[in-house]
């Protein structure tokens, strides 16, 4: 019997005023796979890791998360279905006013029923695996861009989520950092068989991290397979984007 | 014709989320250390600003009145007329506007901050009501940080009198305190004070509101700040009217 998708997309349409973003895509992921995203700016990419979470609802089609259509249920449920994620923010999207450690602390305080020294050592030990083990006090604002990142990283994995959503991991830093993000997310797929969505303008970050990588161009998912079965892809987009190795696709 | 729907409309996006934020202040889970992050946030970093513009604003009061009593001899009343002036209407609305001013563009730039870089989907993200997590905490910080703003306000406001008294006049400490208060009564006292827990309101919702619901990127960050204290500002003063109004009608005797 097939094991049944972690998430899939079934003709799903989302507008934004006149503007169609995505217009009937369909695709889906299995359980530990990683997907990436790739597609110019405005196509759709940062939507689509919305929709999965639930930020942003489609307006039409259904978005199954492990069988579930989270599209019109119950907050309470789509709470449940949440907690199954983590999501790391292209800007990595700390609070402000909360200390890095605060910032891991606050799921952790609300949804489990963890005690104090069994939360701290979890946030010593995520900060430990991105490598931030030294700046658990600090404010996310003393934090480089790549810190914030690794951060982020670990307060998207504080809950041990079954899906991974990665908005532009590499954008804003220099490629050595990016590498070293890239690592990351590789271990934890490895290591955890988190399923992984990420959102990527870069094909050598596609080709390194992703099982498949999709392409979304003018509303719709023009091609979707491995590097490989892209390069041969009938459509000059996909085409484009795929076989560009060593530089950023747009 | 526009306009004027838009301007409807805002009025009534502003109300209904001025209802969603009572309606949902009841509701727990309660954001205790929010709420008191908050309140050192809106009540203790104005501390210094309430307190020094009250004093200037008592200081400035008696010279102003100074040479009117003296005309019609009625010196003596200066301490009296000072702490009627402030404890009824220049402490409380001048506590407002400060922290108004203060306190309300820095909701609405933080929280259109939070909205433009995706802070406030990172907390809807990990399922936590953003709403009750951001904005409840603030409007409830301002709703009771303002009437003990406004106290510190009265009472810096009496000190800056007393300190021009005390150098013209000669006037003793005992003395000045006794004139000031001789024509003080509950109802000079208690209902203007509370009524700034209305205006505490309407900062916290006006400005959560231009801040939470923004969506014009970082550009929005600067319109949503300059709109919190604009609006703000307004809607206290035209409350106020409303609230002197309605306190005479309840409290004839302050009126006199």
């Amino acid at each position: 019997m097939k094991a049944s998708p972690a998430i899939s997309f079934g003709k799903v349409s989302k507008a934004f005023g006149n503007i169609d973003v995505l217009k009937d895509v369909s695709f889906e992921i299995s359980e530990g796979e990683a997907l990436c995203i790739l597609g110019r700016s405005g196509t759709g990419k940062s939507v689509t890791l919305k929709l999965i979470i639930g930020l942003l609802k489609p307006d039409e089609g259904t978005v199954c998360i492990q069988d579930q259509n989270i599209v019109g249920i119950e907050q309470d449920k789509l709470s449940a279905v949440r907690r199954r994620m983590g999501f790391l923010f292209q800007s990595a999207a700390l609070f402000d006013s909360f200390s890095v450690n605060d910032n891991l602390a606050l799921p952790l305080e609300r949804f489990t029923k963890k005690s104090k020294a069994e939360i701290n050592s979890l946030i010593e030990q995520r900060l430990k695996d991105v490598g931030l083990g030294q700046d658990r006090y600090k404010m996310p604002v003393e934090l480089s861009g790549g810190m914030r990142k690794r951060a982020g990283l670990a307060r998207a994995l504080i809950l041990d989520p079954h899906i991974l959503l990665v908005d532009e991991p590499s954008s804003g830093l220099d490629r050595i950092t990016s590498s070293e993000i890239d690592e990351l997310l590789l271990s934890i797929k490895k290591k955890d068989k988190t399923t992984m969505v990420i959102v990527t303008h870069d094909i050598r970050e596609a080709r390194r991290v992703g099982d498949r990588i999709a392409v979304l161009d003018q509303a719709g998912l023009v091609g979707i397979g491995t590097a490989q079965e892209l390069e041969g892809h009938g459509n000059e987009l996909v085409k484009a984007l795929v076989s560009e190795k060593d530089c950023h696709a747009h | 014709m526009s306009g004027i729907r838009r301007y409807l409309e805002f009025i009534g996006n502003v109300g209904l989320f001025a209802l969603r934020s009572a309606r949902r202040a009841f509701i727990p889970p309660f954001e205790f250390m929010m709420i008191w992050r908050q309140i050192e946030s809106v009540g203790w970093q104005s501390l210094p600003l309430v307190i020094s513009s009250g004093l200037a604003l008592g200081i400035v009061l008696n010279f102003h009145t100074r040479s009117t009593m003296i005309r019609f001899g009625a010196q003596a009343m200066i301490p009296t007329v000072q702490s009627l002036a402030f404890f009824n209407e220049l402490g409380p609305l001048v506590a407002g506007l400060l922290v108004a001013g203060r306190v309300g563009a820095g909701i609405g730039a933080e929280l259109a901050d939070m909205r433009v870089t995706e802070q406030i989907d990172a907390i809807e993200a990990f399922s936590i009501d953003s709403f009750k997590l951001l904005v409840i905490p603030r409007i409830i910080a301002c709703i009771i940080a303002l009437p003990i703003l406004t106290v510190f306000i009265d009472v810096a406001g009496l000190t800056g009198g007393y300190l021009i008294e005390r150098g013209i006049s000669h006037l003793s400490l005992s003395l000045y305190l006794n004139r000031a208060f001789s024509q003080v009564g509950w109802a000079t006292f208690i209902p203007p004070t509370l009524k700034t827990t209305v205006f505490g309101f309407i900062i916290g919702v006006v400005s959560s509101y231009f801040g939470y619901t923004t969506n014009e990127g970082s550009s929005g960050v600067g319109r949503a700040s300059t709109n919190s204290v604009v609006v703000s500002s307004l809607l206290i003063i035209l409350a106020d009217v409303m609230l002197v109004k309605s306190i005479f009608f309840l409290y004839p005797e302050s009126a006199i």
